[in-house]
């Protein structure tokens, strides 16, 4: 019998605990206030008045549109191919034991253990060699090959829920691979897969590092960010444009925890 | 008549294949096993052993090539030359500059993590814990550079910090700590200690999340046993709790300690002049061209990680992730 239930926290711990959740949030919540401020030039605090103004000064702003529009491709055509290659990646690790099975997952992690400048330097001279000029699709092999992981990890969990014995049945019954996969293996994995396929598309649209060495002049939009952080050019605009970011990756990242979180392992552990 | 009944209205124990294209391939996958794994792994293989490992080994193999120092051009031609350069006192400064704050990022990032870790396994119940879980979630998962930019306005030297400290009445401190010589700097958003806090800020929730996975496993009765048996709390702490998080620490590490190794773009927004080695690789492939010295840097890290996970995995760090 436990006896842990019902017991009152130290408060030391308490204190420390909420400080730390304090530290995680407060600076979040700093941009929000940043993006209404009225100062131009400085990062001034208290801000001297609040204005709505640079909302629209931003909707107007065709460079933002245009990053905008090239992430939101990016992230979808790669999270497309990730979404194939990991639960392909997924269904062959956990439903067959075979040699050489964990060196697939160690391979599958590690554009992602590895600091993403690795990646995005190794890429670089790959097509550098190869003679492969930039484009959108060399930003997509980037992004695609570190969202494999995110998919995977998520089918991976699923898959290890789901009992080998319902797809048995379901060819015992007479179904065709094809049917049992459409309407067995499918309906059974496809939250698993709509979590793994947002927090894919939420990596892929806030990553930076390996997309500088892979975009050549194009920008995203934290590639757009970057800029105007080393070289400022209208501070508003980029707070403004930081609030947008915060909010558009703040919607896929609740509704993946709510897909799973019935689940024994909850999407988005593993960034 | 129940013969005939059955007979009239025979069920075959085996029904008819499908036929066509799709019958044949459905029955060759559940004949052949094997060609249906090969079929699965193929393209994910394909891709990540073409796209990733391919370029990974175009990249080490570069590091053995040399540049010529008069024409700029990349000598192809194998040599441990570049390594030779690596060792120069400069750039072993930035390595040992980089392996020291990324230790020392770990070890605040430990100690903050554990207070979060430990309340949200062991006493939030049902929402607290939902709402633990994803007060540490949505950080994670926040945009890297709008928490960079978010520090770049509270270090700011006109920023909230500095305005806090004011009307506290603490200013002096704040002077005092930057007029300190490596920490300090002419404001927080040029100093050591700005790249330092933005460093553990940026990576907690990477040790908050395995720690807490740690501390999940630990029996609550545990801790209370060790009280009954007349340990203090710092004694339960140093001889219960800690040994047992001890995995869910390492594991976190390998997070704290690999990303900061690796990051180029935190050092260069806040923080001074002198170079990390991300910020060195960036440089020596784009301004300097020196590809063979960016690769040979890129081989610290991965050396530096090796030796880590290595360590790491002996101390059960991986059953805790």
């Amino acid at each position: 019998m436990r006896s842990d239930r019902g017991q009152r926290a130290p408060l030391g711990l308490k204190i420390a605990a909420a400080c730390g959740l304090l530290f995680l949030h407060l600076p979040i919540l700093l941009i929000f206030i940043y993006a209404f401020t009225t100062e131009e030039k400085s990062f001034v605090w208290p801000p001297p008045g609040l204005t709505t103004q640079w909302f629209a000064v931003t909707w107007n702003r065709p460079d933002v549109w245009d990053a905008l529009s090239l992430s939101v491709r990016v992230a979808a055509i790669s999270t497309a191919i990730a979404l194939v290659l990991g639960t392909l990646c997924a269904a062959a690790v956990s439903q067959t034991r075979f040699f050489g099975r964990e060196t697939i997952s160690l391979l599958v992690i590690l554009p992602i253990a590895l600091p993403g400048i690795i990646t995005g330097i190794a890429l670089r001279s790959a097509f550098a060699l190869a003679d492969i000029p930039f484009s959108f699709w060399t930003i997509v092999l980037g992004h695609a090959t570190f969202c494999v992981v995110v998919v995977y990890n998520n089918a991976v969990a699923r898959f290890r829920r789901t009992s080998g014995s319902m797809i048995e049945a379901s060819m015992d019954l007479g179904a065709d691979s094809f049917q049992t996969f459409r309407h067995v293996v499918l309906p059974n994995i496809a939250t698993a897969l709509l979590a793994g396929g947002m927090l894919a598309f939420a990596l892929s649209f806030d990553e930076v590092i390996v997309t500088t060495f892979t975009a050549g002049q194009q920008q995203t939009v934290p590639i757009w960010m970057l800029e105007e952080l080393i070289r400022p050019r209208q501070r508003p605009v980029t707070n403004v444009v930081a609030m947008v970011v915060v909010l558009v990756t703040l919607l896929p990242i609740l509704l993946a925890y709510y897909l799973t979180r019935d689940g024994d392992q909850i999407a988005g552990s593993g960034k | 008549m129940t013969i005939a009944a059955v007979q009239s209205n025979p069920t075959p124990a085996i029904l008819p294949g499908s036929g066509g294209l799709r019958g044949a391939l459905s029955d060759l996958f559940w004949r052949r096993p094997k060609f249906l794994l090969t079929l699965m792994l193929l393209p994910p293989l394909l891709w990540l052993g073409i796209v990733y490992i391919g370029s990974l080994f175009a990249l080490l193999a570069q590091s053995f090539f040399s540049i010529d120092e008069f024409s700029g051009l990349i000598n192809r031609e194998f040599t441990l030359k570049t390594y030779s350069d690596l060792l120069q006192a400069a750039n072993l400064d930035i390595i040992l500059r980089t392996v020291t704050m990324a230790a020392l990022v770990t070890l605040a990032s430990a100690v903050i993590a554990f207070p979060i870790a430990y309340y949200a396994a062991r006493y939030a119940r049902g929402r607290w814990k939902a709402l633990f879980y994803l007060g540490v979630m949505l950080p994670l998962w926040s945009s890297y550079l709008v928490k960079i930019y978010a520090w770049k306005l509270i270090l700011a030297k006109e920023g909230i910090l500095t305005w806090l400290l004011a009307k506290l009445n603490l200013l002096w401190l704040l002077d005092a700590w930057l007029s300190l010589p490596i920490v300090g700097g002419n404001s927080l958003s040029v100093s050591f200690t700005g790249t330092f806090i933005v460093f553990v800020y940026v990576w907690l929730p990477f040790m908050i999340l395995p720690v807490q996975a740690a501390l999940e496993r630990v029996p609550g009765n545990l801790v209370e046993a060790s009280s009954d048996l007349g340990a203090s709390p710092g004694q339960t702490f140093r001889n219960v709790l800690f040994p047992l998080a001890l995995p869910g620490i390492v594991a976190g590490s390998i997070f704290t300690f690999s990303l900061t190794l690796g990051d180029y773009i935190i050092p260069q927004i806040i923080g001074t002049s002198r170079l990390f080695i991300g910020q060195a690789v960036y440089s020596q492939q784009g301004t300097a061209g020196n590809i063979p010295l960016a690769a040979a840097f890129t081989v610290v890290p991965i050396v530096i990680m090796g030796f880590y996970l290595w360590g790491a995995k002996r101390m059960g760090a991986f059953d805790a992730l």
